[in-house]
């Protein structure tokens, strides 16, 4: 995997991990405006991130949550286990 | 229901082929504190918790905790795949060879295959929530001792991250339990 496509893939997987992090505090602070504010902060970014990449490299997401605009591009490798970081 | 996403929750990688690491490893795939057996426990009892909080945290880290099990899986993977049969025999990993190949399977470090009676599921969510938060204690544990049977300072990085998240599971049901209880105070349930 070339170094620009894992930069983009390691900047997603900050990203989610912090918008998880906030996720799980909101669950039981469900009324924290700060949170719930830098939640959807990262949100978005991670929403834009991630249409950069697919636009690139394919969808993150099966089931209709990623396009798979002029080939069937989910089966391609390297599945997440295959990738040396 | 579901939805896959093609990447890991954390960067996976480890420096040389490690049969031996990867015996003790798997532990955290099918052993009594491992990634399986939280996710399931969590998910489960998901559906007899009488807040929303709480059904959303089991929800969620039992969401999690899948993805530490491909983190897992991912580390076992890539420590054997590459072993000879030499390496596999001076591990002493040649009796789970002979059942499972270099394939992943739910064992502990034994090779005790995971069982249901790891978990509890009471229907009674103080009792539930006391479990998860003993759980998530227990898992920090074993991730500690990975970290010293660890001669990988690659894996050790990710058996750290795997740590610190048992550290936060165990948070959020603490704050789940006070809410819970909270509830069944003014519902002066007994
Ligand atoms: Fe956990």
């Amino acid at each position: 995997m070339d170094g620009q496509r894992l930069n983009l893939l390691k900047k997603i997987m900050a990203l989610e991990f912090t918008a998880l992090e906030l996720n799980l505090y909101l669950d039981t602070h469900p009324n924290d405006q700060r949170a719930l504010a830098e939640f959807n902060e990262v949100s978005q970014a991670l929403l834009l991130a991630k249409k950069d990449y697919e636009a690139y490299y394919g969808p993150l997401l099966n089931y209709g949550f990623s396009p798979s605009h002029n080939a069937w591009r989910w089966v391609e490798e390297p599945w997440p286990w295959e990738i040396s970081f | 229901m579901w939805i896959y996403e093609k990447k890991l929750e954390y960067p996976v990688r480890v420096s040389s082929t490690n049969p031996a690491l990867a015996k003790n490893i798997i532990t955290q795939y099918g052993g009594p504190d491992g990634e399986l057996a939280a996710s399931l426990r969590y998910l489960t009892q998901r559906y007899s918790m009488p807040i929303p909080q709480a059904k959303a945290i089991l929800t969620d880290i039992g969401t999690e905790e899948l993805a530490h099990m491909e983190i897992v899986a991912a580390l076992v993977y890539n420590l054997i795949k590459d072993a000879s049969i030499e390496q596999i025999k001076r591990a002493g990993l040649d009796g789970y060879y002979a059942d499972h190949d270099r394939a992943l399977y739910f064992v502990n470090a034994v090779g005790n295959p995971w069982t249901a009676t790891y978990i509890q599921s009471k229907g009674d969510p103080i009792a539930d929530l006391y479990e998860d938060m003993a759980a998530e204690q227990k898992a920090r544990a074993t991730y500690e001792y990975l970290i010293q049977l660890s001669d990988d300072p690659d894996v050790t990085d990710a058996l750290r991250f795997l740590r610190e998240r048992e550290v936060v599971h165990f948070q959020r049901f603490g704050e789940a339990l006070n809410l819970v209880q909270d509830y069944m105070d003014s519902k002066k349930f007994f």
